[in-house]
């Protein structure tokens, strides 16, 4: 709809006051932002909870091609349980959080947000389980394989970013 | 301590680890656990193109883009200081299975037989990290998240289309783990 109206009034609509359309209801996540502003070098915490989490994917071996070969041929429970228990703590932890009403460090309540169920969950589903099993990852340990010294998958998050882009480009003639 | 941490961690020690990541993150600033979003981000940072799906302040993500250059470094940490010096520890029919392929060496995150830069644009190179990153990439956004946005943070938090996503990812896989790359690979 709102689509429709960019493209009718040709106009660039300002950074500011276009909030990308619709798709930020349909997509998993980016759709929090913090009332309060604050300094820049803050970012540096999901720095290193971001290391944490990379070091987390190596040793669990859940970024490695083999394991993922292994899994999508019901071969090991490895992947099984890593997904099944990393759900499950989330899940007691976002229960947590509801119930005491725990608010993040600066004092501001924690959001969240439901998704509106939509055929990209499917079409893009089936799409990212297929490169999935082709890589041997998803985009996070494409990073973290990079990291390790694998090199060359340097090329395949550079197509990743490349389908991403070519997402954004057609995404108005794509069934959603 | 630290050749326990060289070892491969257990499925129960990892896993729970990994859920922790959500409410780490709730905590840390309201943020949801989510890397595909990254990719957009980095589109709109450097080839918007007009394109309004890029048309936002991907500045206010950024912190997006500090958690995966640290995922990164976590990669780095571990190669250089956590290595696991075994081979990774498969099943032996997947090693059988693979060696019909080609493919011997289980060192290392990625078969090196196909996965490095001479391979690049052989057949199965191609399929295997071109096409292979390009449906990551154009997939992920098209559902609305990854295995972290959608398996993790979504399923952590009920939501419906999160379970139909990651159905969906289980079905593309086994098609491709059991139909597609035999054929490629052979």
């Amino acid at each position: 709809m709102e689509t429709r109206s960019f493209r009718e009034t040709g106009k660039e609509l300002s950074v500011s006051t276009n909030t990308d359309f619709e798709v930020r209801s349909l997509d998993a996540v980016d759709v929090h932002e913090s009332e309060q502003t604050k300094p820049f070098l803050n970012n540096l915490k999901y720095l290193f909870a971001g290391i944490i989490f990379g070091i987390i994917l190596v040793k669990a071996e859940v970024i490695s091609w083999f394991r993922i070969q292994e899994m999508f041929r019901l071969q090991s429970f490895h992947m099984y349980g890593v997904i099944g228990s990393a759900v499950v703590t989330g899940m007691i932890s976002v229960w947590l959080i509801r119930k005491y009403k725990v608010k993040t460090i600066y004092g501001e309540p924690v959001t969240f947000v439901r998704k509106k169920l939509n055929k990209g969950n499917i079409y893009g589903g089936l799409i990212f389980g297929l490169g999935w099993a082709l890589t041997g990852a998803c985009p996070g340990p494409l990073f973290a394989q990079i990291g390790t010294g694998a090199t060359v998958i340097i090329v395949t998050l550079l197509n990743a970013i490349a389908g991403t882009w070519v997402y954004g480009k057609f995404r108005d003639r794509l069934p959603h | 301590m630290l050749e326990f941490l060289k070892h491969p961690w257990p499925w129960y020690v990892a896993g729970p680890l990994i859920g922790l990541m959500v409410p780490a993150l709730l905590l840390l600033g309201n943020k949801s656990l989510g890397i595909s979003s990254s990719l957009r981000h980095i589109c709109a940072a450097c080839v918007p193109a007009r394109i309004p799906f890029f048309q936002y302040d991907w500045k206010k993500e950024i912190w997006n883009l500090f958690f995966v250059a640290g995922i990164l470094l976590g990669g780095v940490i571990v190669a250089n200081f956590l290595q696991n010096p075994e081979p990774v520890k498969v099943n032996p029919a997947l090693v059988n299975e693979l060696e019909n392929y080609g493919i011997s060496n289980f060192q290392g995150m990625v078969p090196v037989e196909i996965f490095n830069w001479n391979n690049l644009l052989t057949p199965s190179g191609l399929v295997m990290m071109v096409i292979g990153g390009f449906l990551v990439g154009f997939g992920t956004r098209y559902a609305g998240g990854c295995t972290s946005g959608h398996s993790i943070m979504g399923l952590a938090n009920l939501q419906l289309p999160s379970l139909v996503a990651t159905i969906c990812f289980m079905i593309g896989g086994f098609l491709a783990a059991n139909l597609f790359i035999p054929i490629i690979l052979k």
